[in-house]
């Protein structure tokens, strides 16, 4: 037995309550799915946890419908102080029930519970808290004075951070005063349907939250709903293209938040000791699926072969298991699917000849796991260098120069976040002004905190979440121009039109000038 | 006996220089009341795609210029556009068929008008961006910076010179360099303000403007992969709904069109809508 040796120090599953078949979350109540059901498994032992409900078109309908009841009759009346007690009660009630939260989020999506009890739930409760907060202050949140709500938000969201992707999109769309229809990833439904009941408890006026689950045909049918007013959506930028797509000549507002492909840099004066840690808490922190996760290292060469030698020394002690075991650092891969994507894209770089070194651990026999991999001798080109990973997989580039580490970090189509270590202020701020990345952590990573606004450059989406930054998403300026829609086509132009020749100054806003606000094309539907 | 005119050749405006279209082609400019002004350069899938490369060239000097100077380049523009007030109102009223009174109040509100996004170059970011309060022991803040290259179709409608000035003034203010696609009929305002910012401080490069068809270059720049944000702004005409689909690809940022006579009017959100906010963590030490 060395140090490594630990007892089992499972969290017990006696906290939980579960049922075994979920219905959708409509209008205040759990109602059946029109759909097929599906199960949802435990990736650490693909044992059943429940049956979830898969929602259908008429289903979708529902749950548009009693979202825009909602809104009209409840929700956009409240006053901003009556919207933010009702998030303050949901804050308190996700602390008050965090550890079977915790349980239920590690058993569904097989994060170490250490995560999901440290990091995933208190950051659930504090996204709520902190929106709860701005919900009667939005006269400051950057919009103007008096800033209208959107309507109706379809949110979907991702299974890598179940339970707080659904607090990112939910507390600031309620607090600008949106009401919601939110649908959870396919294999990690659960903890959106226990927060359904946290809705519950705190009596939540129905229909202000509807929670669908289903698959990526029960997501597309939420976006595509000619009722919804916004889109948000967390995911892999395929989709977020799609999306993009689908919302084009509409005037649902949209926000993305993509894929990433972080550098995390770090220059030969960097605090050693503390650079390892951040650097495996960047890629192995909840097994590297991280939409922001630090996957392409870029070490300077003078100390390039030292920091891999750390590396590994250090990825040796990492404990893989049993999420639900205390003790452990690397849980499950989420999916069946997902492993064989981190799979088939570890064996293209070894194909395309980086070196590959993966931890000596010993892996269950059911489940899915993906032992801690580095690779090095990564160029530029290699696809390991290029595409999202989303595993725990790291790959190594080194550079000379500053200007040629953020030559090499800025070298993709994604801009999400970034890394940098060094012990030199002014080089930090330097290289973080260089760096196309919406996110970048300096000597840390992988922080995130309610008042600090997320989002990405270029193809790693658009929109913030997050701080006030987070609020512009689910607001609207007071009398802002109507958007142009395909539904109401463009007036014939004019050859020549006459300026108007009074000197009104610049910035003020020419009155009786704007056209008539073209009505989303479905919005008398639901108006019943 | 009268002196007989020397008409201006009028021309694309890329990368600082005065090119014809690589296509060789030209197209009739005529007035309000349809007298032959000038043949304008009809622009190419190629100008656009060169417009594009040094775009993207000179994006770095003119994001990375001081807020101070980038303000002070936008003022001038407006200091010039004073001293050459006459040719514009001249050109207004021939190719919009409109009174010297309205041609003037144009040119002076185009004026005016960079003098209010000038004023904006060394402020959006403090209003725009902001310290985070956030739990735990670090300095966090956030701040606004360029998307990159912005494709603009100016409006094609309503006032020549107001209409594109109107478009690329808050593009720049944060540091965008731009490809904007002139009003096809009533150019003239736009190629002389080319003529402007020739001489003016701009750099080569940061603005480009085509003239042509919008229908047949605005598709290939809302497809460009280099190209990071589309205005669509005087787009209403074209198949713009195709355009946006096209630029979902690259997952450009886009503003969709607007008709009327306040389209574009000047706004803060205008300018932000072409920035990405940075949010950048620093540790502090436990002491």
């Amino acid at each position: 037995m060395n140090f490594l040796d630990y007892a089992p120090a499972p969290e017990s599953q006696a906290i939980l309550n579960l049922q075994s078949d979920y219905g959708l979350f409509i209008d205040g109540e759990f109602v059946a799915g029109r759909g097929t059901p599906f199960s949802t498994i435990n990736p650490a032992t693909e044992k059943q946890i429940a049956m979830i409900a898969h929602a259908n078109a008429a289903d979708v309908d529902a749950a548009v419908a009693a979202a825009r009841r909602a809104y009209d009759g409840v929700w956009s009346r409240l006053s901003g102080s009556d919207r933010g007690k009702y998030l303050f009660r949901i804050a308190r009630l996700v602390q008050e029930r965090a550890r079977e939260l915790a349980v239920a989020e590690s058993l569904d999506n097989g994060k170490p519970i250490k995560e999901s009890r440290d990091v995933d739930v208190p950051l659930v409760a504090a996204w709520f808290f902190y929106y709860a907060g701005w919900a009667d202050k939005l006269d400051h949140a950057g919009a103007g004075p008096n800033p209208s709500s959107l309507g109706v938000a379809a949110q979907v969201i991702p299974w890598n951070f179940p339970l707080l992707m659904l607090a990112w999109k939910i507390a600031p769309a309620l607090a600008a005063g949106n009401t919601v229809v939110l649908k959870p990833a396919e294999t990690t439904s659960l903890t959106a349907l226990l927060f359904a009941e946290i809705l519950q408890q705190a009596d939540l006026p129905a229909g202000v939250v509807n929670i669908i689950t289903g698959a990526g045909d029960t997501g597309s049918l939420l976006v595509n709903h000619p009722d919804v007013n916004k889109v948000a959506f967390t995911g892999s930028t395929n989709v977020g293209r799609a999306i993009a797509r689908s919302v084009a000549g509409t005037d649902k507002k949209l926000t993305l938040e993509l894929g990433g492909k972080a550098a995390n840099i770090v220059f030969d004066d960097a605090p050693i000791d503390q650079a390892i840690e951040g650097i495996v808490n960047g890629i192995f922190f909840n097994q590297g699926q991280v939409c922001c996760a630090g996957s392409r290292l870029l070490v300077q060469e003078s100390i390039h072969d030292d920091v891999v030698d750390r590396l590994k020394q250090r990825l040796s002690t990492l404990r893989l298991g049993d999420p639900l075991d205390k003790n452990t650092d690397i849980g499950a891969i989420n999916s069946a699917a997902q492993l064989e994507r981190i799979r088939t894209l570890s064996d293209i770089g070894e194909q395309e000849g980086a070196e590959r070194w993966t931890a000596d651990c010993a892996i269950p026999e059911n489940g899915f796991w993906f032992a801690p991999t580095i690779f090095t001798n990564v160029s530029t080109s290699h696809r390991i260098a290029r595409d999202e990973i989303f595993g725990p997989v790291l790959s190594v580039l080194s550079f000379r120069t500053p200007a040629e580490a953020i030559a090499k970090a800025n070298n993709t189509p994604y801009g999400l976040s970034a890394g940098i270590w060094s012990d030199k202020g002014s080089r930090i701020l330097a290289v973080a002004d260089k760096l196309r990345a919406g996110v970048i952590w300096a000597n840390t990573f992988n922080r995130f905190d309610p008042a600090s606004p997320f989002g990405g450059y270029k193809e790693s989406g658009y929109g913030r979440e997050g701080g006030r930054h987070g609020l512009a998403a689910y607001l609207k300026p007071a009398n802002s121009r109507p958007v142009l829609t395909a539904a109401a086509p463009a007036p014939a132009i004019e050859t020549a039109s006459v300026v108007e020749p009074a000197g009104a100054p610049a910035a003020s806003p020419t009155a009786n000038a704007t056209a008539p606000a073209p009505k989303p094309a479905a919005g008398k539907k639901a108006a019943k | 006996m009268t002196r007989l005119a020397v008409p201006k050749t009028y021309k694309l405006y890329i990368g600082g220089k005065f090119p014809r279209s690589e296509s060789g082609r030209v197209y009739e400019i005529r007035s309000h009341s349809g007298e032959f002004l000038a043949n304008a350069a009809q622009a190419s899938r190629k100008d656009a795609r060169d417009a594009v490369v040094v775009a993207r060239g000179s994006l770095g000097g003119w994001a990375g210029a001081t807020p101070y100077n980038r303000g002070q380049v936008l003022y001038r523009i407006a200091e010039l556009l004073e001293g050459r007030r006459a040719q514009f109102v001249d050109e207004i009223m021939q190719s919009e068929g409109v009174t010297t009174a309205v041609a003037s109040a144009q040119v002076d509100e185009a004026i005016d008008r960079w003098v209010w996004y000038a004023g904006w170059a060394d402020k959006y970011v403090q209003v725009a961006g902001n310290a985070n309060p956030v739990s735990g022991p670090f300095f966090n803040i956030s701040v606004p910076e360029p998307t990159g290259i912005v494709a603009i179709v100016a409006p094609q409608s309503g006032g020549s010179l107001l209409g594109i000035v109107s478009a690329i003034a808050p593009a720049l203010v944060a540091g965008n360099t731009v490809v904007v696609v002139a009003n096809q009929s009533a150019p003239l305002s736009a190629i002389s303000l080319s003529e402007v910012l020739a001489t003016s401080d701009v750099p080569g490069g940061v603005v480009n403007i085509l003239t042509g068809s919008p229908a047949e270059i605005a598709p290939w720049l809302a497809s460009h992969a280099d190209v990071n944000a589309i205005d669509l702004l005087g787009a209403g005409a074209l198949d713009w709904v195709d355009l946006q689909i096209a630029a979902a690809d690259t997952l450009k940022r886009v503003l969709p069109p607007e008709n009327g006579e306040d389209a574009a009017t000047p706004s803060l959100e205008r300018i932000l809508a072409f920035t990405e906010t940075k949010t950048v963590w620093h540790t502090k030490a436990l002491i």
